[in-house]
């Protein structure tokens, strides 16, 4: 408790039932109290969303000086000298009759109600409430659950009209589709006839419900609360790596429901991560590993699948006949134990965990980064440069929601079509697709633009141009793929003008698949080396630590499915990877699988490429084992393990030893721990992690950490110690302080983070640097074809990747392919919406459903990547900068 | 009957010029809906939402809180019978139960020939005209059972052309004759009640 006399300057001292806090500015009485101890019930109020006031039950009693009164606590600021007294008696009345009221037409129906056992109304009212209710009238009746979209049902009967399901509509989601209506004696929640709460962001009004009224579909009547076992985690649906609890029953998966942590997630999740909880009890799901034998894939002992795995891979005619295709889905450990199992021990650098539909990992990893956090500060100015962050990376597109609505935030957009964002936007252009560097280029710059530029007005670039030249500070950039049919090389040469242009933009990379950016982290990437180093600069450091190393920089996935068409490739390995469904040319990906004497796939469920395979290891997937994780940011978190995975599947990084004690081997791993060690003894830009996680961290960890690292010159071990760790020097223990320490340094600083410390100062300059971005010139812009179009194909949430597939509540919700033209064009082509078009390249046509869309540019041609009917990766070619494509009437 | 028509669309956007922020227009225009269809049509209601830019949901939650804002088809005449204090001494739940067996309905219903919609509605500001009622909010004053009669028979034969049908807006006035206004008394120009008198508190 502070002396009244020394009030911090920002500080407002209060007293809370007797006792005085110092609340900060501004702060909400309901906040103060929580924060220093005092529980006040409430119902409507919720931490991340604005207090309404609804619903009286944080009524407590109030004195500013003018007699206490009875105020509702999260509608009142902490003001000097302010007394509230939460137990009064009046305080206490107060409470009982809320309680009271709100009871009065609630069914309580509790026994079979899901929220029965965690329900705030349930809890409150047993700790606050009147024992008994002097209502004997009947209760009001209503249709019991009425669906209000395909993921959420309501039962009014429930709902105390706190209003906190359409505030997290209308100012989280800017999804006002469920709203007070019949106001007055018949209020009730509900949404327009027929059109549903289809909210990408619906299941979140689900978890803030105080009651039963709002209930997902996925979880009605499967579980009861003091049933299920609970576990935080890190959500691996798309890479913003959202920390979630998953909930277990009978050791099967129930649900998942968002946890709040301050630099990602708010709490919030996407359906597509929280419903996700079905895939992990998809019946698709492998058990036991599958061989190919005349009939087909077979089911297999693990002792032969692991061995022909093996020999497969030895029997390549050389390291570079191997290609490794995939790893996204894996944990940093699979990652870091395939890594070690293909670069390590089989010295094949032909290894990538992205499939020709991300950005080189030069530029991932290069960049200099910005944090979520840092992307949405307070009065910040973003260039958005890539995907449509609210189909690909929705709870990013929340944080980048609230910081443009709440704070101050101006955000430009660049995309070839307008997204869910676009709305936002101070200024929003879209170049042609192929031609989004020069305008970048222009944007940045400080020239007046006068001129038309990639068939973007004089006008709308230089209101874009202004609004980035309005920034006070630095400007941040979201970079990623906005179109798979538009090469990366675009995106790369965008970075490199805005680098060149204004130096000290950092940048905030949206990639989409789950633990993509820790796979690139891992070294699965050609020319890459776990720890966020070049194969060039780190061969040394790991040819100490691995029996071998790669001889030289391999391919990407385009090369490898190259090579296999060539014949080249002996063994190709999937490791989660459906290049057939993913790669953006369907064509060469067809031919790359074909061509592959060999095929081993390690997953989950089969995919349309694996089922191609000729071997098919079963993997335990998501909440079946623990590792970490690295999100978009760069920020390290746990997996945990909730339920035993199904059959005799096992994580990666046991497949992976298994794979190498049969090739000689011992990769060194006996549990996940052991993984994690060496990444965190060896990965530069991972030193000490395993200390960082083990004294913990809900918020996830940025790397590289602040560490000391100690080089013994007689055995080359590597020793890594933080500030205050007492270590073994010759074999005396002896407190080494980073001060101390930094003093004696004469090693090597990659980012002023690292001290490395050794007399032997040729071990101290093997430290390889980080990853460093590599510009571009400029590119030349393709000819415009004024008869044809220019493809966009961009991501839906919901697709016909295996993830949304094998969710059943989810799978319904992918759109199906279409194409999404201006109507302006409609005429000259003859073509209506809802009538059917064919889409056309030199290579191949599809035959889709057409949409009016004003969104879309002129003379552009929206599709859809992995939808039902129509694959847009059938008419993409990865030898072109940018898909051009004819529109045809369908006969 | 779904939509907005043309002209209406036209209509509406001089109606949202005149605010400056496109939402407050939404009531204006609510009515214009009803004027056009003689209730709200949810493709209307949907239409108006794009007009004034925010979402369905929002525009019913703001149209459903208003009584005389009707969401399902009504008859071609609402009749709204008062049934509160003034009236129900002088016969309004009479006229109202009158009302009910000449049009074969209750309240709340409309005849099967789609004509007319009966409504019991709370002080409609007539009292001095009690028992009153209101067709499409147009007064009738000190109706009797057999004015009540002939009113229907006159709607139902067409005569009265200053009744439009249900959602036509105009600006509806009570024309109180003059002598039956209460007009502006000083005190002490009126006569002391006999209550008070009665209480011998009457003479200052």
């Amino acid at each position: 408790m502070a002396d009244s006399d020394v009030t911090p300057i920002d500080g407002v001292a209060v007293e809370i039932n007797g006792v005085e806090v110092i609340a900060h500015k501004g702060e909400l009485l309901i906040d103060a109290a929580e924060r220093t101890g005092t529980y006040i019930p409430r119902f409507c109020y919720h931490e991340r969303m604005k207090p309404v006031g609804m619903c009286r039950m944080c009524l407590v009693e109030v004195d500013t000086g003018r007699g206490p009164a009875l105020q509702p606590s999260c509608m009142i600021e902490c003001t000097p000298g302010m007394k509230a007294d939460t137990e009064s008696a009046v305080t206490k009345k107060a409470q009982d009759g809320i309680l009271e009221f709100l009871l009065a037409n609630h069914p309580l129906d509790c026994p079979v109600c899901d929220k029965g056992g965690e329900c705030p109304l349930q809890d409150q009212t047993m700790a606050y409430g009147p024992g008994e209710s002097r209502f004997v009238e009947e209760k009001r009746h209503k249709e019991k659950p009425i669906p209000i979209s395909d993921l959420v049902l309501l039962d009014r009967e429930r709902c105390i009209l706190c209003d906190r399901c359409t505030r997290f509509a209308k100012d989280v989601a800017g999804d006002p589709l469920i709203h007070f209506i019949h106001r007055g004696n018949n209020t009730e929640v509900n949404t327009f006839p027929d059109e549903p709460f289809a909210s990408y962001f619906s299941g979140n009004t689900v978890q803030i419900c105080p009651v039963g009224a709002l209930t997902a579909s996925t979880y009605r009547f499967k579980a009861r609360p003091w049933d299920l076992e609970t576990t935080e985690s890190t959500c691996q649906t798309c890479s913003v790596g959202c920390r979630i609890s998953i909930d277990s029953s009978r050791d099967q998966v129930q649900r998942f429901a968002g946890v709040d942590i301050d630099p990602v997630n708010w709490g919030w999740l996407c359906d597509k991560g929280r419903f996700s909880s079905e895939v992990v009890t998809s019946d698709a799901r492998l058990s036991v590993p599958l061989v190919r034998d005349g009939s087909g894939l077979v089911a297999a002992k693990w002792s032969d699948a692991l061995n022909r795995f093996a020999s497969a891979l030895d029997n390549a005619s050389s390291a570079q006949s191997i290609g490794v295709i995939g790893g996204s889905r894996l944990t940093n450990e699979d990652a870091y134990a395939w890594s070690k199992l293909f670069k390590g021990v089989l010295a094949t650098d032909n290894v990538d965990a992205q499939l020709g539909d991300g950005l080189p990992a030069h530029v991932v990893l290069g960049l200099p980064s910005a944090t979520i956090d840092e992307v949405c500060a307070r009065g910040g100015t973003v260039l958005l440069l890539g995907p449509d962050v609210k189909e690909e990376l929705p709870v990013l597109f929340l944080r980048l929601r609230h910081a443009v609505v709440e704070d101050g935030v101006t955000l430009v957009e660049v995309s070839p079509r307008s997204s869910g964002i676009t709305s936002l936007a101070a200024a929003s252009v879209h170049p042609r697709p192929g031609e989004t560097a020069d305008v970048v280029s222009a944007l940045v710059g400080s020239a007046v633009i006068d001129r038309e530029i990639a068939g973007v007005s004089a006008a709308e670039l230089e209101s874009a141009r202004a609004a980035l030249s309005a920034a006070t500070g630095p400007i941040t950039v979201v970079l990623g793929r906005a179109s798979l049919a538009e090469s990366a090389t675009v995106t790369v040469a965008a970075a490199s003008s805005i680098l060149a242009a204004r130096p000290d933009t950092t940048f905030l990379s949206a990639l989409r698949r789950s633990n993509v950016r820790g796979a690139l982290d891992m070294g699965l990437a050609p020319g890459l080396l776990p720890g966020r180093v070049t194969l060039e600069d780190g061969a040394e450091w790991y040819s100490e630590v691995w029996p071998a190393v790669p001889s030289a920089t391999g391919l990407d996935t385009e090369g490898i499915l190259r090579a296999a068409a060539d014949g080249r490739i002996d063994v190709l390995v999937l490791l989660g990877a459906d290049p057939l469904s993913d790669f953006p040319d369907a064509d060469l990906a067809e031919r790359g699988l074909t061509g592959a004497r060999t095929v081993l796939a390690v997953d989950t469920a089969l995919n349309s490429s694996s089922k191609r395979a000729d071997i098919v290891l079963a993997a335990a997937g998501f909440a079946e084992k623990a590792g970490t994780t690295t999100n978009i940011e760069g920020r390290v978190s746990t997996l945990s393990q909730r339920v035993t995975p199904p059959g005799t599947s096992r994580a990666d990084w046991m497949l992976a030893a298994e794979v190498s004690n049969r090739l000689g081997t011992d990769l060194g791993f006996e549990n996940f721990a052991d993984v994690l060690a060496e990444i965190s003894a060896v990965a530069p830009a991972y030193l000490a992690l395993d200390q960082a996680i083990a004294e913990g961290s809900p918020d996830g960890i940025l790397l590289p950490l602040d560490v000391v690292v100690i080089i013994d010159e007689d055995d080359d071990d590597i020793v890594v110690v933080d500030e205050t760790v007492t270590v073994s020097e010759d074999g005396a223990e002896v407190d080494v302080t980073a001060d101390v320490v930094a003093e004696e340094s004469d090693g090597d600083d990659p980012e002023g983070l690292i001290e490395i410390i050794a007399d032997d100062s040729d071990v101290a300059g093997s430290m390889p640097p980080f990853v460093q971005f590599e510009p571009i010139d400029e590119i030349a812009s393709p000819p415009v074809d004024s008869y044809g179009f220019r493809l966009v194909a961009s991501r839906k949430l919901y697709d016909q990747g295996t993830l949304v597939q094998s969710a059943p509540s989810l799978s319904p919700l992918a759109p199906g392919s279409t194409v999404s033209l201006n109507p302006w064009e409609f005429d000259r082509l003859g073509v209506a919406a809802g009538g059917r078009a064919i889409v056309r390249t030199a290579r191949a046509s599809v035959n889709v459903t057409v949409q009016a869309d004003a969104g879309v540019p002129r003379g552009v041609a929206a599709m859809i990547v992995n939808q039902a009917d129509g694959r847009v990766s059938d008419l993409v070619s990865v030898d072109e900068l940018v898909a051009e494509v004819r529109i045809e009437t369908a006969p | 009957m779904a939509r907005l028509t043309n002209d209406n669309v036209e209509l509406a956007r001089e109606i949202i010029g005149r605010y400056p922020r496109p939402k407050s227009a939404l009531i204006p225009l609510l009515h214009l809906a009803q004027e056009q269809d003689g209730h709200l049509t949810d493709e209307a209601m949907a239409h108006i939402g794009e007009l004034v830019g925010v979402s369905s949901a929002e525009v019913l939650g703001t149209a459903s809180f208003y009584e005389m804002f009707k969401m399902e088809t009504v008859g071609r005449y609402m009749v709204n019978i008062c049934t509160n204090i003034s009236c129900q001494l002088r016969g309004g739940e009479e006229l109202l139960a009158h009302a009910e067996k000449t049009l074969g309905i209750r309240p709340g219903q409309t005849t099967s020939d789609g004509l007319f919609t009966l409504e019991d509605v709370e002080c409609i500001a007539a009292c001095t005209e009690a028992p009153c009622l209101q067709v499409n909010y147009r007064y009738e004053h000190r109706i009797s059972n057999e004015g009540f009669d002939q009113l229907v028979n006159d709607l139902r034969a067409g005569r009265r052309s200053d009744i439009p049908s249900h959602g036509v807006l105009a600006e509806v006035r009570q024309h109180i004759p003059e002598d039956r206004r209460a007009g502006v008394v000083t005190p002490e120009d009126k006569a002391v009640p006999v209550w008070i008198a009665a209480a011998g508190e009457g003479d200052k």
